[in-house]
């Protein structure tokens, strides 16, 4: 076994953490909460790239309560890596598990959520208050009650065409506002 | 956050002795040996005949068999409740001991007058013999399944099939004192079945219990 240096140093930190020393604990796991987020983050795809915090928790939770199975005569990093794949695999498999459960089938056993409801209603009149008035209306009338284009118009005294365009800047305003940017 | 948890984990250090994992392991198998041997003597009582079966070979076989097939089931376990731990060779031995049981079993057979035969094969409780040894080894999988919830293995299952195994085995041990069967192809048969027993319940125990 070639001696790596970083093997070399973390095996000292764990060695002095098992034997009950604290401050060699603490630079021990700050550096293992370095070296583990880039390693989650990249085997995550980028949809998922949110949850290597969650998983570099996991793990450092894992060296802890599981400290006892690590063999003083062997490898640190090997013994950390096996761990961390642990806990990665046990991610993404409850991942894909909640993924692959079709939505339509679940649907029905379901009440509807009338809370979920008016949250989403509430969150719905927050963002269409950010466009004009009568913009908002159309929208409402349009994409929400399944009033069509013309009927909305009318209630507004506009052509169907005004409608239309109104409708589509105020929606693509929104899509600008709300879908890109902070990712 | 994870600076939150890091402060509190290293605030919650204890000392972490050499060997602690062998250590409870086998802490918890004498406890529960103990456990096994009381109930057996409350429950069926050693075999009348003992002091003359100590000088057979027949019962050192068993004594030798089941012990050592205990002792495969709990390296096994040591090996597999690690996160990074891997072995095969436990269970090649094992079934290599099987094998030459096996051997041993036929030649009895042979030897043997053929109204002997059936009796050496099936005994006399045959029906009954793997159900106690699952019985006598209950105690020593539980204990193990609980010793192995603080530890890491990276195939629950599997780790839980050894402990069931080596709590077979032991428990298979402590029953050769209470059984007065003398045939090898029996021991090979029916003791090995009480054995798989205790290991599939153990697999089946660390599938769900010893995730993490």
């Amino acid at each position: 076994m070639q001696t790596d240096p970083t093997e070399t140093r973390l095996r000292g930190l764990m060695l002095a953490a098992l034997d009950g020393d604290a401050a060699a604990y603490r630079t021990l796991l700050a550096e293992l909460g370095r070296h583990l987020r880039p390693y989650f983050t990249r085997r995550l795809t980028p949809a998922f790239a949110s949850h290597a915090e969650d998983l570099v928790q996991d793990t450092l939770l894992a060296v802890h309560t599981r400290r006892m199975t690590y063999d003083r005569t062997r490898p640190f990093t090997a013994w950390l890596h096996a761990v961390a794949h642990h806990k990665f695999v046990d991610h993404v498999r409850r991942q894909s598990i909640r993924l692959t459960v079709p939505l339509d089938d679940d649907a029905p056993i379901f009440a509807p959520d009338d809370q979920a409801d008016a949250i989403a209603r509430r969150d719905l009149d927050v963002v269409l208050d950010t466009v004009p008035e009568r913009t908002s209306d159309l929208i409402r009338r349009t994409r929400i009650d399944g009033a069509s284009v013309a009927e909305a118009a009318a209630a507004h005294g506009m052509t169907e065409t005004a409608a239309k365009v109104s409708i589509h800047r105020g929606l693509k305003s929104l899509a600008a506002r709300f879908a890109g940017g902070q990712k | 956050m994870t600076d939150d948890l890091i402060e509190r984990l290293a605030t919650d250090l204890k000392p972490v002795r050499p060997m602690a994992m062998q250590r409870l392991l086998i802490g918890a198998t004498i406890l529960s040996t103990i456990v096994a041997v009381v109930a057996m003597l409350m429950w069926l009582g050693m075999r009348p005949d003992m002091p003359v079966a100590v000088s057979t070979m027949s019962f050192w076989t068993k004594f030798g068999y089941t012990l050592i097939i205990g002792a495969l089931g709990g390296v096994a376990t040591l090996i597999l409740a690690r996160p990074d731990g891997r072995t095969t060779w436990p269970w090649r031995a094992a079934i290599a001991i099987l094998a030459a049981l096996l051997v041993v079993a036929i030649v009895q057979l042979v030897r043997a007058e053929p109204e002997e035969m059936m009796p050496l094969v099936v005994g006399s409780t045959s029906l009954i013999c793997p159900w106690r040894i699952v019985v006598l080894g209950l105690p020593m999988l539980l204990a193990a399944i609980v010793a192995l919830r603080r530890m890491a293995p990276s195939n629950p299952t599997l780790a839980g099939f050894a402990a069931g195994i080596m709590a077979g085995g032991i428990g298979a041990w402590v029953y050769s004192f209470a059984c007065d069967e003398n045939g090898m192809m029996f021991l090979a048969l029916f003791y090995t079945l009480g054995i798989v027993m205790v290991g599939a319940i153990g697999a089946v125990l660390g599938r769900f219990l010893l995730r993490w």
